[in-house]
């Protein structure tokens, strides 16, 4: 059996749960106070699934995405990637640059650094609590940013995947602000060789 | 007559006839490799996300890997009616969807799945029509079978029929 994600137990699939809660709680919070609305978070999904079906996730591979991408670094080295549909990402620019909602309909390179800051930040919330958590010095590289189809950005971490296995483990949130239509995913997807590093700073390695 | 639209996903592939299309959504770094009969009007269309099968450590899935899944849809092809001698092969994709100052070699897989891919072929002795590969933006590829046309869409860099 080459994939070790579909032995994992649902002990284990509960603590990955848990780690995803510690982290999206300090990025959503984060996030919240940087736009200055309510952010609401759904509790973190943690997924096996085919690779090909992972696009599912955010509306298809052709679905129009904002996509911000980081390396971690560190003993468990992973992607993070905020997604966010196209109209939520120049929604959540026209917040962040104080123009009325619905100003934004292309980024200049100013958007961009800003969309980028955001996931900065998110990035460094969510990597900040799970350090904390499993003790474990995770650090962010400099953010990436693509404005394009889903299947597309999302193949840069698929590929990786692809080298181990035919599944991935997405531990995603997705966060929202009802009321002025912002949506965003964020996905934290373990290398293959660092889930097992992750499951034993939490206890509960086989 | 609306024809027939057949899906492929990421890492796999599909063979059909006219007047079947064959598409395939949001290639990033992946490749699409397009066969085309234009007699017997066959094709086949190959999503591939990786180079090279003896470089992975898990290689169940065939269609993934650029050097095991273009001979498999060859043989599916030949096996339908198509002439080897007559197939010709259009390709795109092999984008970097993001930039790095210090690309790493994952980074650049898009373009050894490119290089990968015209490798494989001359080995296959199949002759590469038509390419549209590179950048750093996503496409989405359809190959008729009614005349081989190998329609390339993106985002905002227009649509090109190869």
């Amino acid at each position: 059996m080459s994939e070790d994600i579909l032995k994992l137990s649902s002990l284990q699939l509960d603590a990955l749960r848990e780690v995803g809660n510690v982290g999206a709680g300090n990025a959503a919070t984060a996030l919240s106070q940087i736009i200055n609305r309510k952010i609401d978070m759904t509790v973190p999904q943690v997924s096996i699934m085919p690779l090909g079906d992972v696009p599912d996730v955010v509306g298809g591979p052709d679905a129009m995405v904002a996509g911000v991408y980081l390396r971690v670094f560190g003993p468990a080295p992973s992607s993070i990637l905020f997604l966010l549909p196209r109209d939520s990402a120049f929604y959540l620019v026209d917040m962040l640059m104080g123009r009325s909602q619905g100003s934004t309909t292309s980024l200049s390179s100013m958007d961009e650094s800003a969309l980028m800051e955001i996931g900065n930040i998110l990035a460094g919330a969510y990597l900040n609590a799970l350090s904390h958590f499993t003790k474990l010095t995770l650090l962010p590289s400099i953010p990436s940013l693509a404005m394009d189809m889903a299947g597309a950005i999302l193949s840069v971490i698929l590929i990786q995947l692809g080298q181990m296995g035919d599944h991935a483990l997405v531990i995603e949130t997705e966060f929202t602000n009802e009321l002025d239509g912002v949506k965003g995913h964020f996905f934290l997807i373990p290398d293959p060789g660092s889930l097992n590093t992750i499951l034993a700073a939490i206890g509960v390695k086989e | 007559m609306m024809s027939e639209l057949i899906k492929v996903g990421m890492a796999d592939y599909k063979v059909g006839h006219n007047p079947a299309s064959l598409i395939s959504y949001g290639l990033g770094s992946c490749v699409g490799i397009a066969l085309y009969d234009p007699i017997s009007k066959l094709g086949g269309l190959a999503h591939i996300m990786l180079p090279d099968s003896t470089q992975a450590r898990s290689t169940e899935n065939p269609a993934k890997f650029a050097d095991t899944a273009l001979p498999l849809m060859l043989e599916d092809l030949i096996k339908m009616g198509a002439a080897k001698t007559r197939i010709i092969a259009k390709i795109a994709g092999g984008a970097q969807m993001f930039t790095f100052t210090n690309a790493t070699d994952i980074m650049r897989v898009g373009e050894r799945n490119a290089e990968a891919v015209r490798v494989v072929l001359k080995k296959l002795d199949i002759r590469i029509l038509a390419e549209d590969t590179g950048g750093n933006y996503g496409r989405t590829v359809e190959l008729k079978l009614e005349n081989g046309i190998f329609r390339v869409k993106t985002i905002d860099k227009g649509e090109k029929e190869l």
